[in-house]
């Protein structure tokens, strides 16, 4: 299926620098609706691509529009965009309700639809009975609810968060992640920069990996495992006869590894050709010549993506 | 999720150039910072410069001195222009103009809470128009009354009768109205000037100061280099000329028919230097 280009988020040969210092380099990339995680370590450039997304930096050298907007044109921009920085900080002396406010105010809402979609948002983040104490009062969690009110209090039709997990508690975690989930699914474009790769797994759609600067791999977590190749896939069998079974995988060439389990009840395989090995193990069910209790990959999520090509472990919760 | 994006877009649909929107950003942006200007924090010093000449008049409103010139009525517009180039309009005018300019923006940088605004579905010309005007009402708000209270304090204690009935009958009101006025232009020039200098330098405290001795000495500059200040305008304007000491270099009063519209003019185009710079204006932090 092909998406127009008022549908997508393109970066076209995007560079920034600072003086000398590397921001992000020769970036192509076309962001489609869904959940979409920029992922990397510290200073890899995800801050710097959000920024310049929404315009709070300038590309040195290429282009970026989302839905077809130019990020210099703020006026058109942030009636779609909604972004909730990393920026810990606030206009003195608000409360929730007047912070979000003002905004929607400036916006150019009147004060009457500007305090009803302070409410929504209020009520998105789980913050109505707070909203009426100052921000400087908040803790770290509630200042991160209400920026993250404060960037989807518009209605944007894309919504760019960096970090947006940081400082929450589990069970608000959970919450906010199955809010990323129902705005996605209304049909949001949701950019979200995360050093929690389970997390990062587990909501999105698609990732970008960045390192340095530079993108490493994007797309669906699993396309991405699927292309590196130079990495055989590890497939952990759970069976009642594992050594008989690591004979059988033994005379497939695609196999380059098989290892018993220390409790000797499962087998962990490294295959440079995981369907034909799945293709292989199914005939040996039908044959009989194993009872198979389970079948799960074992480096198939980000972590041992981001292992792989960036080369340390990452973060975790 | 869309229909409120609707709501205002629509409003904006029908014209090229969506005044009524543009208005209503600007009176909410006004709006918000004169809540700032007048209520936060940094209000304070503000009112205290303010406040500054009020206090020795007061004083000399109890205590009335016994020199000869304080007993003659004549005397007090010379002392009031006095009062009122030395201490309000060089000193609390052009530093309350610097620090509520200069913070319109500097100050949201320092806060690292600016983002907010460039995050809104506001044109930056727009935000630069609203906080403008904010700075402009607060200060001349503030340094307007300054300037009649500080005026009225000087007559009335000393000689009531007389100084109402030169307030009411007499050139006391007149000469009231063109100092406020001179004030209120101070206000426009200065504030437009560290309005755009808190865009541009990380420090603004230097610039000021520059500017504030270009100010003093602008006595001793040749007649066209004169002309390349504020205070030389504004000094045009003065309705009881001060002599400016047997070192000056003498120069012609711009008439107030070319002293106004030339300091709005240069006001309006530092306006759009700081439109153009905060267009193209990254949001740094760690580098401010």
């Amino acid at each position: 299926m092909t998406i127009s280009n008022d549908h997508l988020i393109i970066f076209d040969n995007v560079s920034k620098f600072y003086g000398e210092i590397l921001g992000v380099n020769r970036l192509n990339l076309q962001i489609a609706p869904g959940i979409t995680s920029l992922v990397g370590p510290n200073g890899a450039g995800k801050s710097t691509l959000m920024n310049l997304m929404t315009g709070l930096l300038r590309p040195t050298r290429g282009r970026i529009t989302l839905l077809g907007i130019p990020t210099d044109q703020p006026d058109r921009l942030f009636r779609k965009v909604g972004y909730c920085t990393q920026f810990d900080s606030f206009p003195r002396g608000l409360t929730g309700r007047e912070f979000l406010n003002s905004f929607l105010l400036v916006h150019g809402f009147d004060k009457k639809r500007a305090n009803e979609l302070s409410q929504l948002a209020l009520e998105r983040v789980n913050l109505v009975e707070a909203a009426d104490r100052k921000v400087a009062a908040y803790s770290k969690g509630m200042r991160q609810r209400i920026r993250l009110a404060q960037s989807i209090a518009h209605e944007p039709a894309v919504l760019i968060l960096d970090e947006p997990l940081n400082g929450l508690d589990p069970m608000v975690r959970a919450e906010t992640i199955a809010l990323f989930r129902r705005l996605a699914a209304e049909g949001l474009h949701l950019i979200i920069s995360s050093h929690i790769l389970h997390e990062v797994d587990m909501m999105s759609d698609r990732v970008v990996l960045l390192n340095n600067g530079y993108i490493v791999a994007e797309g669906n977590i699993h396309g991405v495992r699927d292309e590196m190749e130079e990495h055989p896939m590890q497939i952990f069998i759970r069976c009642d006869q594992p050594a008989r079974l690591a004979a059988h995988v033994f005379a497939q060439n695609h196999v380059v590894e098989a290892r018993l389990h220390d409790d000797r009840r499962g087998l962990f395989v490294k295959t440079r050709d995981a369907d034909g090995f799945y293709l292989m193990l199914n005939r040996a069910v039908a044959e009989g010549e194993v009872n198979i209790e389970s079948v799960a990959p074992v480096d198939d999520d980000l972590s041992a993506v981001y292992q792989y090509l960036i080369g340390t472990s990452g973060g975790s919760a | 999720m869309s229909s409120a994006v609707h709501t205002v877009s629509n409003q904006t649909g029908g014209s090229p150039l969506p005044w009524a929107l543009w208005l209503r950003q600007i009176a909410a942006i006004f709006r918000s910072e004169l809540h700032k200007n007048f209520l936060g924090r940094r209000a304070i010093l503000i009112y205290l410069l303010a406040l500054l000449p009020l206090f020795p008049l007061l004083v000399l409103a109890v205590f009335q001195p016994s020199d000869r010139e304080w007993k003659d009525f004549n005397n007090y517009s010379l002392i009031y222009s006095v009062l009122y180039n030395g201490l309000i309009l060089r000193t609390v005018v052009f530093f309350g103009c610097a620090w509520i300019f200069m913070n319109l923006f500097r100050g949201e940088i320092v806060d690292r809470s600016l983002h907010y605004y460039f995050l809104s579905a506001v044109r930056r010309e727009v935000l630069v128009v609203g906080k403008y005007f904010s700075g402009l009402v607060t200060s001349v708000v503030l340094f307007t009354f300054t300037t009649v209270v500080a005026m009225l304090l000087l007559y009335l204690p000393h000689f009531y009768s007389q100084s109402v009935r030169y307030f009411t009958e007499g050139y006391g009101l007149k000469q009231l109205l063109t100092y406020a006025g001179i004030t209120i232009l101070a206000c426009i020039g200065y504030g437009a000037f560290f309005l755009v200098v808190g865009l541009f330098v990380r420090n603004p405290i230097i610039p000021a100061l520059l500017l504030y001795g270009w100010e003093w000495l602008n006595f001793l500059l040749p007649p066209l280099l004169k002309k390349v200040s504020v205070i030389h305008y504004l000094n045009s304007l003065t309705p009881v000329p001060l002599s400016e000491g047997p070192f000056a270099v003498v120069a012609e009063p711009t008439p107030a028919w070319i002293a106004i519209p030339s300091m709005l003019g240069v006001t309006l185009l530092v306006l759009i230097i700081a439109a153009y710079r905060i267009r193209h204006m990254e949001i740094r932090y760690g580098s401010d």
